[in-house]
């Protein structure tokens, strides 16, 4: 098991170099140049090619991808924002860390509200319980995060005039992005922990269990849940993907400094450097939590324990 | 039309016609699925028939003189920003956010599944190469990925297309996949192996059967996803360019003037919940059409 | 009534779905006696799972329902009892070992963790040393290494897996054991040695049992009665004797026979019966077995049987029915004669 959790660390590095390089190869595609996108149309073109020179952006692809990985691997140097001029790691670390906040309150918010409801709802199926839960969530399934943001920022910002419309200055500012991003994903986790859990509880070993006369709430809770948790487990961390794009609707939605707005806004001017050092942030996180996610499963599902205890060492 | 493209596996799976017809007996029966049928049947044909409905060059005139007038007998939706009709520009733009969507769902899926069932029933190192490389694939979240793919490759219908597709596809194998290696330590595939039946033969009568379910309502609520998530990318700025009508487009074209038009935002947002929760419907309607006894 | 130890009277099951009502049990009682196994034979779909699930009140609780009839475990209703006393008796008093070990137990728990269960949920203050060292008592009765027990249902063969669910099932050592086909899923060798074991047991602990099988070999093995099921009926019971002897039978229960190769008559070719059970949604107005039956006579179509009892052989067939008054009321025409079989 460490051996395994050591081998899936070490698969940060090539995914490191595997999302830097698809980046670079991906913007290399684009059309324009960050001089021209700096200096503005009506700059000279001889300018231009100089600021592009200076940047170090008419070197070709792989010239360029293995200088950068040689700067931050052996000087720890993420470079300099094309842009700003500006050290990339100081610009975009604060950003990130911003993002991963509201990225984090939404995954915990999601998973507390989405999974007991589903739960619940299995349970207690066709009570109100089960139905009300069932409708909201089937509604909620239905509308695009930003869709709800606009209407949270509607209602409680220009009409009520309770919320602050943008900026992450105060706790209430935090309410409207959290919302945004968690509940969408929480309606999904309802519906799929509670698809799940009804799959469980007719599984047979479920009335083996009623058969040694465990009572309800035992067969429910230690039988049924355990075995419907596996899948659930696996959706929570699918989840993170639609979180990370729900908060950067949110930030630019609610004006919030995040690393998704950075990104967006440097695409525009091609500032390879921060939107590399951005998105592998991102992905740095991301293959974390994902590894998380694996080991968690693997600790719950003992079939999946002994496969990668006997096929991976 | 979404329909019958789920319903088409399952009727593969039960090769008997009775099957089927059971099959479709039992999502009659189902009140909801039959409300999203008929709503997403409605959605289509106004979507297909929208030139008889208003010609086109109505969601794209301006008049200015009209600028974010409200709902009126001659513009059931208002006008926006740029005075042009919205029940034209939102009645037109469903054709390219719900024929980009299906499209997407489809490709996604096929792709997705394929991959899946392949590194699921391989094992070893096909398995190995297909997840860790998916691993860095999915590493980039979906967003940042299509962002990058549509900026780069430019924004119109075939890029958008393949930025959803790639966004999409991951779910698929790593789903597929899990099924898979549930599906392959059941007895019924090991006899099918003893009795000498081929990988591939293996897979697809014996295994992706079993899986269907899990695919179909998957399928289902990936269209509603890409609905949404396409939406989304055109309210980020990112979908068809404009000025051709599409709904994500509208709305972030009413987020400026939510407070002096909130008409403007009600109507396209009316369009993408309708569409979402009608395929939603249909998709629960044929996952208990399916499978009779996670309803019971 | 005293060395009863289960005693079902017209027990009427059916399943109900929005879309159809499949009767699944029609009016069966047989009576189990203390010490004693009954062997309940029939054809997959006859409603002997059914029968015993009743038994356990363990039916799918959204569609199955007991519509009439009475089960009596040890003088007490079963069907009355509430919900928690229906706990204590399940898997203390009455235990069941189902028909696939494969999916009966739970992937993510030991089997030591299942057993210790069975034991707990009875006795919630037995100490941790007493469950372990009844865990493994358990385990080595049904031939299992004790030190096994902190492995997974997925580490056990079939054969071994079924072992452990036996285990589970007599960790509290129940007066009555509902084995449900508990060889059909495995291998022939391994089946022997499961049914001898289940044998033994029964024999060293004094276990009352109720064996449902469509294996005719088993019962003339290890059962003292026999009832065999047919569409939700019980066609024919009676002791071991009766049902193996040559004489009087139930159409269906020749056909079973006639079904059975047989090793002294090898020229004889095998004869199954033709045609399919009944669709259980909509039954046959007479006897179930009408559509079938070779011996099929008018009446049969339309008139449901009495049973006709000679000792503790009983018939459901008009071929011994004699007079066949009452036409309509064909299932309480089965309940009188059990009363009368009752009587003796």
């Amino acid at each position: 098991m460490h051996k395994y959790i050591i081998k899936r660390l070490l698969f940060l590095i090539p995914t490191i170099l595997g999302v830097a390089f698809i980046i670079f190869f991906v913007l290399n595609l684009t059309p324009g140049n960050p001089g021209r996108a700096i200096l503005g149309t009506s700059a000279p073109q001889a300018d231009v090619d100089q600021l592009n020179e200076e940047l170090g952006y008419n070197l070709p692809l792989l010239q360029k991808y293995v200088n950068y990985i040689r700067k931050v691997a052996v000087e720890q140097d993420f470079g300099t924002s094309y842009f700003t001029k500006q050290g990339v790691f100081d610009e975009v670390w604060p950003r990130f860390m911003i993002t991963m906040r509201l990225a984090c309150v939404g995954i915990v918010l999601s998973t507390l509200i989405g999974v007991p409801l589903g739960i619940l709802a299995a349970v207690k199926q066709y009570s109100p319980l089960d139905t009300i839960p069932s409708l909201i969530s089937f509604l909620l399934a239905a509308i695009p995060a930003f869709v709800l943001g606009m209407v949270l920022l509607f209602l409680f910002s220009l009409k009520l005039n309770l919320l602050p419309s943008y900026g992450l200055n105060s706790w209430q500012s935090y309410i409207m992005p959290a919302l945004t991003i968690s509940i969408p994903t929480a309606a999904i986790n309802l519906r799929f922990t509670k698809s799940s859990m009804l799959e469980s509880i007719r599984q047979d070993f479920v009335r083996t269990a009623r058969a040694k006369g465990a009572s309800e709430r035992v067969v429910i809770w230690k039988h049924a849940l355990k075995n419907a948790l596996l899948p659930v487990v696996t959706n929570i961390g699918l989840n993170l993907g639609g979180l990370i794009a729900g908060s950067v609707v949110a930030e630019q939605l609610f004006s919030v400094p995040g690393v998704g707005s950075l990104i967006v806004d440097r695409i525009k001017y091609k500032d390879e450097p921060v939107i590399i050092a951005g998105t592998v942030l991102i992905a740095v996180c991301f293959t974390i939590i994902m590894l998380l996610v694996d080991l968690i499963y693997a600790y719950i599902d003992p079939r999946i324990r002994a496969k990668y205890a006997s096929t991976k060492g | 039309m979404t329909e019958q493209r789920n319903a088409t596996p399952a009727a593969e799976v039960f090769k008997k016609q009775s099957q089927a017809k059971e099959i479709w007996r039992r999502f009659k029966k189902n009140r909801g699925a039959v409300i999203g049928l008929i709503l997403l049947s409605a959605i289509l044909l106004i979507i297909i028939f929208a030139d008889l409905i208003v010609p086109y060059e109505q969601a794209t005139v301006q008049d200015m003189s009209q600028k974010l007038a409200t709902p009126s007998p001659e513009h059931w939706f208002g006008m926006d920003s740029y005075g042009r009709d919205l029940f034209a520009r939102v009645i037109h733009g469903g054709r390219t956010s719900l024929s980009i969507a299906l499209l997407a769902t489809l490709s996604s899926c096929v792709v997705g599944s394929a991959l899946g069932a392949v590194a699921g029933y391989f094992g070893g190192w096909v398995d190995n190469l297909i997840m860790r490389s998916l691993d860095i694939f999915m590493s980039v979240p979906d967003i940042l990925f299509t962002m990058a793919v549509v900026f780069a490759l430019g924004a119109n219908f075939t890029n958008l297309l393949i930025a959803l597709t790639l966004a999409y596809f991951t779910n698929y194998v790593r789903l597929v996949r899990s099924q898979v290696l549930n599906l392959s330590e059941q007895d019924y595939v090991e006899a099918a192996r003893a009795g000498g039946a081929g990988s591939a033969r293996i897979i697809i009568s014996h295994i992706l059967p079993n899986a269907i379910g899990v695919i179909i309502v998957n399928t289902t609520l990936n269209v509603a996803k890409i609905i949404l998530y396409e939406s989304t990318l055109s309210f980020l700025g990112l979908g068809m360019p404009p000025p051709s009508p599409e709904w994500g487009l509208i709305l972030s074209e009413a987020r400026e003037f939510m407070r002096r038009a909130p008409h403007m935002m009600l109507f396209p947002a009316m369009a993408i919940v309708l569409s979402a929760c009608s395929v939603n419907l249909i998709g629960d309607g044929l996952r208990d059409a399916l499978d009779p006894h996670l309803k019971s | 009534m005293k060395d009863t130890i289960l005693e079902i009277k017209d027990l009427s099951v059916i399943y109900k779905t929005d879309l159809e009502t499949v009767e699944a049990v029609n009016g069966i009682s047989l009576t189990i006696g203390k010490g004693k196994t009954y062997g309940l034979v029939g054809e997959t779909g006859a409603g002997k799972t059914t029968t015993a699930l009743s038994i356990l009140r363990l039916l799918p609780a959204a569609t199955g329902r007991v519509l009439g009839g009475s089960i009596q475990f040890d003088g007490e209703d079963v069907l009355s009892l509430s919900e928690s006393d229906m706990c204590a008796l399940r898997g203390r008093r009455i235990a069941m070992v189902f028909q696939d070990p494969m999916t009966s137990l739970n992937p993510v728990m030991t089997v030591g963790d299942q057993i210790a269960e069975a034991l707990l949920v009875h006795d919630r203050k037995m100490g941790k040393e007493e469950v372990e060292r009844r865990v493994e008592e358990t385990l080595s009765m049904v031939g299992i290494l004790p030190s096994r027990k902190i492995e997974y249902p997925h580490q056990f063969s079939g054969g071994m897996k079924q072992r452990v669910v036996i285990a589970m099932a007599l960790a509290c050592e129940p007066e009555l054991l509902i084995a449900d086909e508990p060889t059909t899923a495995l291998d022939v060798t391994i089946q022997a040695q499961v049914l001898m074991m289940i044998k033994e047991l029964r024999n060293r602990l004094g276990t009352s049992m109720l064996m449902i099988t469509h294996d005719l070999g088993i019962v003339a093995k290890i059962c003292d009665d026999v009832g065999v099921m047919y569409a939700g009926e019980i066609v024919e019971s009676g002791s071991v004797e009766d049902i193996f002897s040559p004489g009087r039978h139930h159409p269906y229960t020749e056909g079973l026979f006639g079904s059975i190769p047989d090793l002294k008559s090898r020229a004889r070719r095998l004869t199954p019966i033709a045609g399919l059970m009944p669709d259980p949604t909509a039954l046959p107005q007479g006897c179930v077995f009408a559509p079938r039956c070779k011996k099929c006579q008018e009446r049969c179509k339309t008139v449901r049987p009495k049973a006709v009892t000679e000792g503790t052989h009983r018939i459901a067939c008009h071929l011994y029915g004699g007079q066949a008054a009452g036409s309509a009321q064909g299932i309480s025409g089965g309940q009188d004669a059990f009363r009368r079989k009752e009587e003796q």
